[in-house]
């Protein structure tokens, strides 16, 4: 086995990675006209583009496999700050409107500040407080954005 | 004088009572939010960007203008204090500025780096003014494979100077191209890439994007690596340089200020470029290079000019071409574009007072920063020392509440969840997203005016380089990718660009 072997595993998968949004981009070209160069129909550039990407992502991972390739592993992932971090987003954009700002705040908040290591519910709690106050005062009251402030059962 | 009429009606904009004080809230913003360890100009920028929604288009840009060189200074002040880069324009400044503090003389540094960052704002604006009218009369001539070949060439320029391989870098710009195209095509007002969601006709929203890479994705970064800053606590209080301080960082302030506008115009370059340009070229002027990485404040001084200098003038090929030559400018046309005006030739014929008064702005941003933060100094290394369990979740509700307020929409919400989760996996496989943003920004026009180009050409891609001015565009760029390609610029590259 000296020849081709997966020696760089980080450009490898970023190698794939420009090939799977390479041919996903490129199936779903194909559903719009191409045209001709001289009148281009809305499938034309992205096919064009997603064959230079998938063109990239060859070349990437055949250099991730021959000899002259550095020794690289992937990194390792820590899946649970993401989790933290990532749900919170979504829970605050999915308690926004039933909860209100100050809700959807709190609980943003509190999801997100689980992901740091140094987590304690007093050091969060109080955090949630100057925070929730602060936005109120900067975004609601200062600068009027229309937000939801309070659950929409109460209005 | 069609300069000085022009700035005339520049600075009446601008010295409005009004346009002053979001100057001043701007800058001072931008420091506040620039000094904190983690955050650079770009999250800076991106999360006080819902602050400026509800303002006029030429205050919400003056106030992002003060934003961004707050964000900027701020980001050097944190690079002296605590050795820790807000951004790569402020990596070098690490190199000997926390040094000089380590003995002693961080207020040295500061005020170094403040009067440094002034004297080149002042310079560049006047670059700014004076070339903005050549340079859209010039944009005016632009066909649309000229425009083709110079958008190119700026995302080539962008990826040569991004960190990592430079096929990758390219990878990531064709990916942030083919993202640019979801959506309304505007030729055949067919839908691309939307699958039936109503909330993608319009394209992929900019913010939420970069608030997802480079906000949310950024956290779970940071909070890996739970890394002690080192801080230097002692009280700053000698802020003056002395009379040999000041003999030693003019020539290099002159020497980064001039390196800084030229390299600030190229498409690509900017303030990074800039600040790493001026510390090699000071590092070989100097008579004793065993000083630099040993506090050596023409290290200071020389980079800080640059890199404020290079941040300044990186607003040319965008005001006059349309062209963003970096990612904060790309952000800036996100921006600009949530308060209807769209960068190009056109901002300056048909909104004068916008384009001057934002140019003036530059000029008064700069005067304030110098008088904020000298006296302040004390106030932002105090800042430093708020724990990142507390700064986190800040980041977390203004970016939240950013991404919110684009459309009053939670869908915007869940698309920066979606590329928090994508930005972390390009951190994992250490691919650059800067270059994915530009092409984002670039791609509709370059597709546009490829389609352009192709039909006035009747379908024939050799008028690409028959035309003169876009071969020679195009002639760069190949130049470029052949220059990074040899071994030898391959390897100094490497090594100035690692972090």
């Amino acid at each position: 086995m000296k020849g081709l072997a997966i020696r760089n595993h980080r450009a490898f998968a970023s190698g794939a990675l420009f090939l799977a949004f390479a041919i996903f981009f490129f199936v779903t070209a194909l559903q719009y006209p191409a045209g001709t160069a001289a009148k281009m129909g809305p499938g034309y550039f992205p096919r064009l583009l997603a064959i230079v990407l998938a063109a990239i992502g060859l070349v990437v991972m055949f250099g991730a496999m021959t000899p002259a390739a550095g020794r690289e592993a992937l990194r390792k992932w820590d899946f649970k700050g993401l989790a933290w971090i990532t749900g919170s987003v979504i829970l605050f954009g999915a308690l926004l409107f039933p909860l209100g700002l100050v809700g959807a705040l709190f609980v943003l908040i509190m999801v997100s500040s689980r992901a740091s290591p140094e987590f304690t519910w007093a050091g969060a709690l109080a955090n949630a407080a100057v925070l929730i106050v602060l936005c109120l005062a900067v975004f609601v009251y200062g600068l009027g954005l229309p937000l939801p402030v309070w659950p929409s059962l109460l209005n | 004088m069609d300069l000085f009429h022009n700035l005339a009606i520049g600075f009446a904009t601008a010295a409005q009572p009004a346009n002053l004080l979001y100057a001043f809230l701007g800058c001072l913003l931008g420091t506040l939010i620039g000094v904190l360890p983690g955050l650079g100009p770009l999250a800076t920028i991106a999360m006080l960007l819902p602050i400026t929604y509800a303002l006029q288009p030429d205050a919400a840009l003056i106030m992002l203008a003060g934003i961004y060189y707050g964000a900027q200074y701020g980001g050097s002040t944190t690079a002296i204090v605590v050795n820790l880069p807000g951004e790569s324009s402020s990596v070098v400044t690490t190199i000997d500025g926390y040094q000089m503090a380590k003995q002693g003389r961080a207020g040295v540094a500061l005020a170094t780096a403040a009067i440094g960052s002034f004297f080149a704002g002042c310079v560049a604006t006047l670059a700014l003014a004076a070339l903005a009218g050549p340079l859209t009369a010039t944009a005016l001539l632009f066909g649309p494979k000229e425009f083709f070949a110079l958008m190119i060439l700026g995302l080539i320029l962008a990826s040569v100077l991004s960190s990592g391989p430079f096929i990758e870098g390219i990878g990531m710009v064709v990916l942030g191209m083919l993202l640019s195209l979801v959506g309304t095509d505007l030729n055949s007002g067919s839908q691309r890439f939307a699958f039936g969601i109503p909330q993608l006709f319009d394209g992929l929203d900019f913010v939420p994007l970069a608030m997802g890479i480079f906000g949310f994705a950024e956290i779970v970064k940071n909070l890996e690596q739970d890394d002690k800053l080192s801080l230097v606590t002692q009280k700053i209080t000698n802020l003056f340089p002395t009379r040999d301080d000041f003999r030693r960082m003019v020539p290099a302030m002159l020497r980064g200020t001039a390196l800084g506008t030229l390299l600030g115009v190229l498409p690509g370059g900017g303030a990074v470029l800039s600040s790493f340009a001026s510390y090699t070229l000071e590092k070989k002027l100097s008579r004793h290079p065993e000083q630099f990485g040993k506090g050596a404040i023409e290290g200071v001084a020389g980079p800080e000019s640059a890199n404020n200098a290079g941040a300044q003038t990186s607003f040319i090929p965008l005001l006059t071409l349309g062209v963003p030559s970096n990612v904060v400018m790309a952000l800036m046309v996100g921006a600009m574009n949530i308060h209807n005006i769209h960068p190009g030739p056109e901002v300056m014929t048909k909104n004068p007072t916008l384009f001057w008064g934002l140019i003036a702005s530059m000029w008064v941003g700069n005067l304030m920063l110098l008088i904020l933060n000298l006296p302040l100094v004390g106030l932002w290394v105090k800042l430093l020392t708020i724990p990142y369990r507390y700064l986190f979740p800040a980041i977390m509700v203004f970016c939240s509440i950013g991404v919110y307020s684009i459309n009053s929409g939670t869908f915007e919400v869940y698309e920066a969840a979606l590329f928090c989760v994508f930005g972390y996996v390009l951190i994992k496989l250490q691919l650059p997203a800067a270059p994915l943003l530009l092409g984002l920004v670039l791609g509709p026009a370059i597709e546009e005016n490829f389609r352009r180009a192709m039909v006035l050409s009747r379908g024939d891609a050799t008028v690409l380089l028959t035309s003169p001015l876009s071969a020679s565009l195009l002639a760069a760029a190949a130049i470029a990718i052949v220059l990074i390609m040899l071994p030898t610029i391959r390897a100094r590259r490497e090594e100035a660009l690692q972090e």
